[in-house]
């Protein structure tokens, strides 16, 4: 349980990562994306009428739609703003959080929903004389496959590269001749993607409900302030702890397990103001 | 008796009057709205003046409201001492998370803050026995002297304007003025020979006691506290109104928070999308009017001062 939890945390963490590190959009919205990605892969399920076409359907359509929003909201807002402080950026997703949160509920309702996995993903495995359910397997798969995929995109292809060096630099890759604003589209795109997709993969696990994205935003945040802003591996990383601080927690403590969690990141930044990797600022 | 004294003193005798005429609801509203201005001013302190990303002050205005509620609800001491324990606890957190964070600048620090006062919230929130958890603590047996609607009224608006005194006595104080100095140049200040880490620490404490200060009086309206009180949304919020009414000005956390307090009373009275609407306002305000009303006003009606500053 703990484990397949921390893969959602960190498939969306590395969008806000991306976004972050590159951006420098400390993008509170994130965490309404991956609850309309969640209750998206619902209406897409509950459309095409449940089955495994519906769910990898889903799996796909869900991501895309939240990635559209995305490159809505890049266009049609960030792209004029990117010269504000941080504060002021922090503010306009955190609008953005509000106004997302507010259609979700006229749009989807505030019932609660759920989705059931596709017949040949349930039932559970013996692993180690525990039963793990295959979702939950399949879960850990998808983690390291993300993480693979996202470091060849970020450091093997040319967007990639160009990518980083705008984070470090975007005056002077534009200068020679760069279109960085679409860099940066693009990038954001991804990023959202990246949290619709967490959304979408998390729904047959837990009841789809509003107030999702705001215990989520928050622990994604701490994830990549612990681990270097902008650094892949610095979200794997940040969210090992940050989903092991939790579940130690749980059973250790009771009442007081998800205090572990922010105790951790006390800790960490504390001891690594800039986090645990290097980060791309 | 100079000209600029008349438009603060009128609207000091307004608001006292205020509850003679007012309905006891809207007495209610109007001691919210004191007490959550003196909340933004006293954010404002760090943010505004002094440049530092206190994202969490929320946290500072909960420990001030549970400190008073703790002490009133179980302990047996007079109530004096009940009212000001909540301001100097939330002091003393705020030193404590100052010396933590102080070193990290601009969004490291505001993130340790921000999970440093989630650890607070949690804490809280999971110690049932101690702080009611998440049903909060109804029902705070508040002193004789202001338990009426309408000397508690009295009361906040009494403390509000003595605080409200304070900083800005603080604000334009040369301690102030170093705080700006670190504000626009932090390099420069400290090759100057100012403690840049001294100064901010205090400006974190004494936002922290002002917030904690907000906190209690919210324990003498209200009667109850809750844990949403400093759940980091709420934090976001006061920073929305600092935003709203003028960051670079002492008056405009005021003037915002006053704004979405009524806002939020009389909107969601009709719709029940209050979020969407503050959401909306929020995006507005961040693309067309960055300096917020009263940065704005001053600019538009003083454009002799707005060229100097």
């Amino acid at each position: 349980m703990g484990l397949s939890r921390t893969t959602i945390l960190f498939i969306v963490s590395s969008g806000l990562s991306l976004i972050l590190g590159v951006l420098r959009i400390p993008n509170i919205a994130h965490g309404s994306l991956y609850m309309i990605g969640a209750f998206s892969a619902y209406s897409v399920i509950s459309f095409l009428g449940g089955g495994g076409f519906a769910f990898w359907a889903a799996m796909v359509v869900a991501p895309l739609i939240v990635a559209a929003i995305g490159f809505v909201m890049e266009r049609g807002f960030f792209s004029y703003l990117y010269e504000r402080e941080h504060l002021m950026l922090l503010l306009l997703t955190f609008s953005f959080a509000l106004i997302i949160g507010d259609l979700v509920k006229i749009l989807w309702g505030t019932e609660y929903r759920s989705i059931t996995a596709p017949g040949f993903m349930q039932g559970s495995a013996e692993v180690f004389g525990l039963p793990i359910p295959y979702y939950n397997l399949f879960l850990l798969l998808v983690g390291p496959v993300i993480a693979v995929f996202l470091w060849l995109v970020v450091n093997r292809t040319k967007i990639g590269k160009i990518s980083r060096a705008a984070a470090v630099d975007a005056e002077m890759v534009s200068a020679v001749g760069i279109n960085v604003g679409w860099v940066f589209a693009f990038t954001f795109v991804l990023g959202c993607f990246l949290a619709g997709l967490g959304g979408a993969l998390i729904a047959p696990m837990t009841s789809i409900s509003l107030g999702m994205d705001h215990s989520l935003i928050m622990e994604a945040f701490l994830i990549v302030i612990m681990g270097g802003l902008g650094n892949i591996w610095g979200a794997l990383l940040g969210s090992l702890i940050f989903g092991l601080a939790q579940s130690l927690g749980i059973l250790a403590w009771p009442q007081f397990g998800i205090v572990f969690p922010y105790l951790a990141v006390v800790v960490v930044l504390t001891f690594r103001p800039k986090g645990l990797l290097r980060s791309a600022w | 008796m100079k000209w600029k004294y008349v438009t603060p003193l009128l609207l000091l005798a307004a608001l006292a009057a205020a509850p003679q005429f007012l309905p006891r609801f809207h007495t209610y509203i109007l001691a919210i709205v004191l007490l959550t201005g003196l909340l933004a001013t006293s954010l404002n302190l760090a943010i505004g003046f002094g440049g530092i990303y206190q994202f969490h002050h929320a946290v500072f205005y909960g420990v001030g409201a549970y400190g008073t509620a703790l002490v009133l609800t179980r302990t047996q001491l007079p109530a004096p001492v009940g009212l000001m324990a909540g301001p100097v606890a939330a002091a003393a957190l705020s030193l404590v998370m100052g010396v933590i964070c102080v070193r990290l600048s601009k969004l490291y620090f505001g993130m340790l803050q921000i999970s440093l006062g989630s650890l607070v919230w949690a804490t809280v929130y999971r110690w049932y026995s101690f702080t009611g958890g998440d049903n909060g603590i109804p029902g705070v047996p508040v002193p004789g002297w202001i338990a009426s609607s309408e000397s508690a009224y009295y009361y906040t608006l009494a403390v509000t304007t003595l605080s409200m005194l304070a900083l800005y006595r603080i604000v334009g104080s040369p301690f102030g003025k170093v705080l700006q100095g670190i504000r626009d140049n932090p390099v420069r200040s400290d090759a100057i020979g100012i403690d840049v880490k001294a100064h901010k620490l205090t400006a974190l404490v004494i936002a922290g006691f002002f917030g904690g200060v907000a906190g209690s009086l919210f324990v003498v309206i209200d009667t109850s506290v809750f844990p949403d009180m400093m759940f980091w949304t709420y934090s976001l919020e006061v920073l929305i109104m600092c935003l709203l009414g003028g960051m670079y000005t002492f008056f405009g956390p005021l003037v915002g928070s006053s704004i979405l307090v009524l806002l939020r009373t009389y909107v969601s009275i009709h719709i029940p999308y209050w979020h969407l609407c503050l959401g909306i306002i929020l995006t507005l305000v961040i693309v067309f009017l960055p300096e917020g009303v009263l940065g704005y006003a001053a600019r538009r009606f003083r454009p002799k001062e707005g060229r100097l500053a």
